[in-house]
């Protein structure tokens, strides 16, 4: 029952997404929907799945797109034609998408090949061949670590992609102003400042803990990385993009990025050196069950260090875009009043 | 003990959900921005305060406990500044309160004063 | 009386969410995605200990500082020009000249 409600609110609320004109007010809507699917998760009982979600749908894709609006323009522009062929291609597309299931068993079977042996076989060996008691995180690290190494090498290359397109290149005379602007921003600001000082020791915490508590209940590396790297986003947006550059530098994060992919990988060649399979824990130490929990804290470790620090780098590279345009603006409209 | 509990968690829910449901219905039926503002930064600070305790009261473990009192301090904390801030960017942006036209003329002296009014280009 | 007070909850996100569709300004849209918020967290917590799983209140604290960093985004970068209410129309799309 509640699913169906719930269903029906993210079908409200994306038809509201299609028709509306207003990009803001699109990104607000999206926040919703992230948050929707969030909680329908919840009520399927996957944790797991649920805060990532929250942590990345609802929170690091909104603060994106809130960043790329202030830049490029608040309405969408109408279209000039109807694109009646393009929908007469998705609508062949999805028919036959759809026709293609039919074959598939029903959601959920109690006879189909993926509950029949997959699933049993994690939940029954699982306690005794890792011993943690998350199944997510032993299937997600130990079971398919080749796939989640895949993931990090792919966040890692969005990374580098945005590093290459959007980078920008700063003058020395940039860092004289942070005097001046911090001064005039503080008089603005005071509350939020205030209460975020208090606030982001806290998230930084919650961030380590996500991080290390992953083996017993949800979490693990990815929704770690996210909130770490929310934290140092929420103290970009109140202090300025060069205050932040002072206390974490670019350099920096640039190599942790690549460090957490590297520590993945060593994990993997080093039990190819000690006589395993490529990310076979059970040879890491003396007992197999030490063994697999060494692994899955050092490639949890690396997971986390690479989801942070790419985050940090396309939002950084965001905000000096967006700080390069507001100068040529305000340069601009001094040229105008001048003329 | 246990009937005690039961009725005063009851007793903390069912404030709660009221607060809660008159906040909804308060955004719905109020005439103007600032004045859904109040209804919906009051009516959430308080009954998410009234619901975790109700909650507290259910708790079996320590770290459950623990949990609960790190959301009420995080909402008690965060849901006025949020209200704070949501008005300090509307008033900032030029939307201008609906008033009575003398208290209208008074509002927009003290805008003009601080250099930001809505006719202002 | 816990899943009296879910429904509660649930009653209250549907009224943000009418709101949020429909309301005439773009600050009501940002109250009603506020609101919505801090009754999901809320949501999560009640699930929680309905459905037995005290895990969930990992994800309502995460989804409180969303929350926050949501709404501090908003401010911050809706600075520029474009958001400027003008008495005219109350949504005004096009950069001042």
């Amino acid at each position: 029952m509640i699913n169906i409600v719930l269903l029906t609110l993210l079908v409200v609320v994306a038809i509201a997404i299609i028709r509306m004109k207003d990009l803001f007010a699109v990104a607000m809507l999206s926040g919703i929907y992230g948050l929707l699917s969030a909680s329908f998760f919840v009520v399927m009982d996957a944790v797991d799945v649920a805060f990532t979600e929250a942590a990345v749908g609802a929170g690091i894709s909104t603060l994106l797109l809130l960043v790329v609006i202030s830049m490029t323009g608040r309405s969408e522009n109408s279209t000039r034609h109807k694109p009646l062929l393009a929908l007469l291609i998705v609508a062949i597309t999805g028919g036959l998408l759809i026709y293609g299931t039919l074959d598939m068993p029903y959601f959920g079977a109690a006879d189909a090949p993926i509950h029949s042996h997959v699933a049993p076989r994690y939940i029954n060996d699982s306690m005794q061949e890792i011993g943690i008691p998350n199944i997510v995180t032993s299937v997600l690290a130990s079971y398919r670590a080749f796939d989640t190494f895949g993931e990090v090498v792919v966040i890692f290359t969005a990374g580098i992609g945005v590093l290459a397109l959007l980078s920008v290149v700063r003058r020395p005379e940039d860092s004289d102003n942070i005097a001046s602007i911090n001064d005039s921003m503080h008089e603005q600001h005071l509350v939020v400042r205030i209460v975020t000082k208090m606030l982001i020791p806290f998230i930084l915490l919650f961030a380590l803990y996500v991080q290390f508590h992953g083996d017993y209940g949800p979490g693990g590396g990815f929704q770690a990385g996210v909130i770490f790297a929310s934290a140092i986003i929420l103290y970009v947006m109140l202090f300025g993009l060069n205050t932040a550059r002072k206390v974490i530098n670019q350099t920096f994060i640039q190599l942790i990025a690549a460090t957490g992919v590297l520590l993945y990988g060593c994990v993997g060649i080093a039990s190819l050196l000690n006589g395993g399979n490529f990310f076979d824990y059970n040879v890491l130490a003396n007992d197999p069950i030490a063994g697999q929990h060494l692994g899955i804290l050092l490639i949890e470790w690396g997971v986390g260090c690479t989801v942070a620090s790419v985050m940090l780098i396309i939002f950084f590279s965001f905000a000096a875009r967006r700080e390069v345009q507001q100068k040529n603006e305000n340069q601009h409209d001094k040229n105008q009043e001048l003329l | 003990m246990d009937i005690v509990i039961n009725i005063s968690s009851g007793l903390c829910l069912f404030t709660g959900s009221f607060l809660c449901i008159s906040g909804g219905i308060g955004i719905l039926r109020f005439p103007d921005f600032y004045t859904r503002m109040h209804a919906v930064g009051v009516t959430d600070t308080l009954g998410a305060g009234m619901i975790l305790i109700g909650l507290m009261m259910h708790s079996t473990d320590f770290l459950v406990l623990a949990k609960l009192v790190m959301i009420l301090l995080l909402t008690l904390l965060i849901s006025p500044t949020t209200s704070h801030v949501l008005a300090k960017a509307a008033l900032h942006n030029g939307l201008v309160p609906e008033l009575t036209p003398d208290a209208l003329d008074q509002t927009s002296l003290d805008l003009k004063k601080k250099g930001k009014t809505s006719s202002n280009p | 009386m816990l899943v009296a007070a879910t429904l509660a909850i649930f009653i209250a996100m549907i009224l943000a969410i009418i709101r949020g569709v429909a309301g005439p300004t773009l600050y009501d849209r940002i109250l009603a995605v506020n609101m919505f918020s801090t009754k999901t967290v809320l949501l999560i917590s009640l699930l929680g200990f309905v459905m037995g799983r005290p895990e969930f209140l990992d994800i309502a604290i995460v989804y409180a500082l969303i929350n926050f960093i949501s709404v501090i985004a908003v401010l911050r970068y809706s600075d520029t020009n474009q958001f400027k209410h003008t008495p005219a129309n109350k949504l005004s799309t096009e950069k001042e000249p």
